[in-house]
């Protein structure tokens, strides 16, 4: 039905991208916002909630049962049904990520809490350190890398993910899948996708790089 | 509240239950699709992964694994309302070109996991059933795969969810399916429409969801399910 694009038209216009740089870098900006408060949110919720589920362990079926649900349902559908409630506005796709992000943390923060060696936990106490002391100062950080790759997964989802608001028309660089889909323009959409990708890599590296710093052990 | 109550509503129209947009005939589009690309994904994914992490011998096979690690890490960043759009604009709108990115997507994770699945089955494990004179196909097929069961229906799982919302995503480059009854009722702002479609979208990734429990019940050995929940 849609033509490929004719021959003198090129698969990217440059040009195009320079005109339109500034409404592409705002794109890019709400991008981010969209996609990193979520994480933030959801890492908040998910520390409490895998402490909880690593201490008493009887509460962690139930909870891993929720949080499977919930990454199971299609963002779109989260969205259109946060209409009703929250509007066309930026809350309505955040909260959906923010499910998602909880749900890849929690399982983390327990599998990280319970990857502690009981020797390690010993020592500690035998050192005298009290139950919080202990948990911030021994527990957390050895917890530190399997969270981080939770952290890592959830993140550049969000990113992936962001873009599908733009069907409700908050989407960030998603809005350039849209535009370029209504005027079967292809140069948007390509730069769409190619700056998700360089985002999500972005975003993972300095997670990576973050990992390293609250690690200093870990390095040879 | 009301949002609910003019999604319910919206079932209970008898317009809502026959005729070509029909929630019937538009649940039979969506899993067609759906199935389709799940089909093929398997096809795909499976014997390559199984395959990759039954040879664990010579550096090729040792870069292979790494690449299909990295794969599935790499696709997480891809955004589908992109790819689909891309595809449908450079291919040509209809149900093949819209297949690719449902299928692109999805193959990563069955990929990786039935491939880490195999992998991490125990050294000791392998040995044993070598030691009994069991051929290399038979460890895959009595020892490895059985093992790896588990891992490899989470990996099916997520490929499947993640096919049956992208096929609801693919309502907006003119795909069929109840990624429709959202599409169209976000254009016409009926919203009683969209809240209806949203609610079939979740109820049947729900249903995937038990599918895959009952599944994983069902064919996970008891052995296997008792050394995996410890």
């Amino acid at each position: 039905m849609i033509a490929a694009p004719a021959d003198d038209e090129p698969l990217i216009r440059w040009d195009w991208l320079a005109r339109n740089a500034d409404d592409i870098g705002g794109m890019l900006a709400d991008h981010v916002y969209l996609s990193v408060v979520p994480v933030v949110i959801g890492l908040v919720i998910a520390l409490p909630v895998g402490l909880a589920c690593a201490r008493w362990r009887w509460i962690y079926p139930p909870v891993l049962a929720v949080t499977s649900l919930l990454y199971a349902l299609p963002a779109i559908a989260l969205f259109v049904v946060l209409i009703a409630f929250t509007g066309l506005s930026h809350t309505t796709v955040m909260i959906p990520l923010a499910l998602y992000t909880l749900s890849v943390l929690v399982p983390g923060v327990v599998d990280g809490l319970r990857a502690v060696p009981d020797h390690v936990r010993q020592a500690a106490v035998a050192m005298g350190f009290g139950p919080l002391r202990r948990l911030v100062q021994v527990e957390l950080p050895i917890a530190v890398p399997v969270v981080m790759a939770g952290l890592r997964v959830a993140t550049v989802s969000n990113i992936s993910l962001v873009s599908v608001g733009a069907l409700i028309g908050i989407g960030g660089l998603g809005e350039l899948f849209t535009d370029g889909f209504n005027r079967d323009f292809p140069t948007p959409i390509i730069a769409g996708v190619v700056l998700t990708i360089l985002l999500a890599v972005a975003a993972d590296g300095l997670l990576i790089l973050v990992q390293r710093l609250l690690t200093p052990w870990s390095r040879q | 509240m009301n949002a609910i109550l003019n999604a319910l509503r919206w079932f209970g129209q008898s317009e809502q239950w026959s005729g070509p947009d029909g929630i019937p005939q538009r649940l039979l589009e969506h899993l067609w699709y759906s199935g389709l690309a799940f089909a093929i994904t398997l096809v795909i994914a499976l014997p390559l992964g199984l395959a990759l992490g039954h040879v664990r011998r010579g550096r090729a096979a040792a870069a292979l694994g790494f690449a299909v690690v990295s794969s599935a890490n790499g696709a997480r960043a891809l955004p589908t309302l992109g790819l689909l759009i891309l595809a449908v604009l450079l291919a040509g709108s209809g149900v093949g070109p819209t297949l690719v990115p449902l299928v692109v997507l999805a193959v990563p994770p069955v990929l990786v996991n039935a491939y880490t699945g195999v992998r991490q089955v125990e050294p000791q494990i392998r040995d044993a059933a070598e030691g009994m004179g069991m051929t290399g196909s038979q460890v895959l097929w009595r020892v490895e795969i059985p093992v790896a069961l588990p891992l490899v229906l989470l990996g099916m799982r997520t490929a499947a969810i993640q096919i049956v919302s992208t096929a609801t995503i693919a309502a907006y480059v003119g795909l069929g399916g109840l990624g429709r009854y959202i599409i169209d009722g976000l254009k016409r702002q009926e919203y009683d429409s969209t809240a209806g479609g949203a609610i079939l979208v979740i109820a049947l990734a729900f249903l995937i969801q038990l599918i895959f429990t009952g599944l994983h019940r069902l064919s996970v050995s008891p052995g296997v399910r008792l050394s995996a929940s410890h």
